[in-house]
């Protein structure tokens, strides 16, 4: 058993893990945060996407080990005082999903991009979204999701990425 | 699937690690970027009892300059390397090719070192290192040693790194100026190569002076395209010449064939993406 303090979703937790638990299930099984959901077996799918230390990783990949000092932020610490992160809200009015399985881990990815890159071309969208995958949208209204939360987050008209979240957005469509 | 049981150290220096290594023996793995370790671990195609994680040892990590050498520690972030503005400057071949790897969560954690010392024949990052005259600096327990990018890589997912022993650094000469490509063949985005080709070039007055350029998944290890290097060497960078060049790109390679292509459809790839690597990094 390992011990290790981490923070997730501003909250610090100190749990004994067994060194081959993998983030993804301390996230689910320990934390009970079952909004990062697992998709593969391969380290293909990107369903299981969060932020470690600032940075989008895929957590079936990562043991929870090696989170200990570090923060992490899952799809479930992004709204604020009952109001959804502008990345959940432009899913929610753009249709971008419909089983809805892919959709934490595209929504933590489209944060991460949009950190990266505060205004990105349609191709640097696909291709910031490379690492995850959705069987069921043809991934045209999540590109659309993540254009119309650019621009709702653009420096001046609304709050970057990350700490952006705790501020409130207006929802509701272009 | 999770993985079996194993037991977990995370050593600060180089020297806690070697001696993890040698308790360890033949039942220990070095952990970098985990992005190949973890799926294998995952689907249990290994089952180590002791993983000695990389990631505490700063020492390991960064990117600087020594004399006419940009080193690059071993477990810089592929991440790291896109951003990096000595090796843009001086080493861009390496930084291309990392940008074409998976995708960016994977890059976020995976390692330069971790990806040369996998040593997949369809990784992205050996044919550059081999294109580049890269070194290779190993610690072991009696010290360390440097090994070229010719005799690193030995074979199938098999390196010149022995047991008990860890890659530190990899170092590169400085191509300051010169242009780069790398020309990555997959059917769809993450995935990877079926063929690729890094090319570095050195133009001067329209006139091709130096060539490096080296061949991904056309063997069990990276292959440098020597006849081609040298056939390009003064002409000028016309679409004529370079094609013509390009012709040679699949002599000393030995392919596989998969379900992703034949190994006749990998050399003709290897001809038509050397000529596409060379006109890029000429123009
Ligand atoms: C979905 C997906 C897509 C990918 N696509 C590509 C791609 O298109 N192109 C590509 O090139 N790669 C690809 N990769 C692999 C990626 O580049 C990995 O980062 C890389 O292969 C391994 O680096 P790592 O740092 O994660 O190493 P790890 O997985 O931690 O280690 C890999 C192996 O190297 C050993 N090792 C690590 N560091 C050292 C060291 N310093 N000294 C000695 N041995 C060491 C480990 O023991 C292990 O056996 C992909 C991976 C995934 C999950
Ligand atoms: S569960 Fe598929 S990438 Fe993590
Ligand atoms: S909405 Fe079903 S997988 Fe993306």
């Amino acid at each position: 058993m390992a011990r290790i303090r981490t923070t997730v979703d501003g909250l610090v937790y100190e749990d004994d893990v067994e060194p081959r638990m993998l983030l993804v299930q301390y996230l689910r099984e320990r934390l009970g945060k079952t909004g990062t959901v697992i998709g593969c077996d391969t380290s293909n799918c990107g369903a299981c996407t969060v932020h470690l230390d600032g940075l989008s990783v895929k957590s079936c990949s990562v043991l929870a080990v090696q989170a200990n000092g570090s923060e992490v932020l899952t799809i479930e610490g992004l709204e604020r005082d009952g109001q959804l992160h502008p990345m959940q809200q432009a899913f929610h009015d753009n249709h971008a999903l419909q089983c809805g399985y892919c959709t934490p881990g595209m929504i933590m990815q489209s944060i991460d991009l949009l950190g990266e890159n505060p205004d990105p071309s349609e191709q640097e969208i696909r291709e910031g979204i490379e690492g995850n995958l959705c069987r069921c949208t043809g991934y045209q209204n999540i590109v659309r999701a993540v254009q119309d939360a650019a621009s709702k987050m653009k420096p001046g008209s609304a709050p970057a990425a990350e700490s952006g979240a705790k501020q409130t957005v207006a929802g509701g469509g272009a | 699937m999770i993985p079996a049981q194993f037991d977990y150290v995370r050593p600060t220096t180089v020297d806690e690690a070697l001696a993890a290594l040698r308790d360890g023996g033949d039942d220990a793995k070095l952990l970098a970027g985990g992005q190949s370790l973890l799926p294998v671990l995952r689907l249990r195609m290994a089952d180590p009892s002791l993983i000695i994680d990389l990631n505490g040892i700063p020492e390991l990590k960064g990117v600087r300059e020594e004399g006419d050498k940009v080193v690059v520690g071993s477990m810089t972030t592929h991440y790291d390397v896109t951003r990096d503005d000595t090796l843009r400057q001086h080493v861009a071949l390496i930084q291309e090719a990392t940008r074409t790897v998976a995708d960016p969560q994977v890059r976020h954690k995976g390692t330069l070192g971790g990806a040369l010392a996998h040593a997949d024949p369809a990784g992205d990052l050996a044919a550059p290192a081999l294109a580049l005259d890269a070194e290779f600096v190993i610690a072991g327990p009696n010290g360390t040693r440097t090994v070229a990018a010719a005799d690193f890589f030995e074979d199938y997912f098999t390196t010149a790194i022995g047991e008990g022993e860890l890659l530190t650094e990899i170092r590169f000469p400085k191509y300051t100026g010169w242009g780069a490509r790398y020309e990555k063949f997959n059917r769809v985005a993450q995935a990877w190569s079926i063929v690729a080709v890094a090319a570095t070039v050195k133009v001067d007055g329209g006139t091709i002076s130096e060539a490096r350029i080296g061949l991904t998944n056309m063997a069990g290890t990276p292959v440098r395209a020597r006849s081609v290097e040298s056939a390009l060497v003064g002409q000028s960078a016309t679409e004529e010449n370079v094609r013509k060049a390009a012709q040679a790109a699949a002599e000393g390679t030995s392919p596989t064939a998969d379900a992703d292509a034949g190994s006749d459809y990998r050399e003709h790839l290897a001809r038509v993406l050397t000529g596409r690597a060379v006109l890029a990094a000429a123009g």
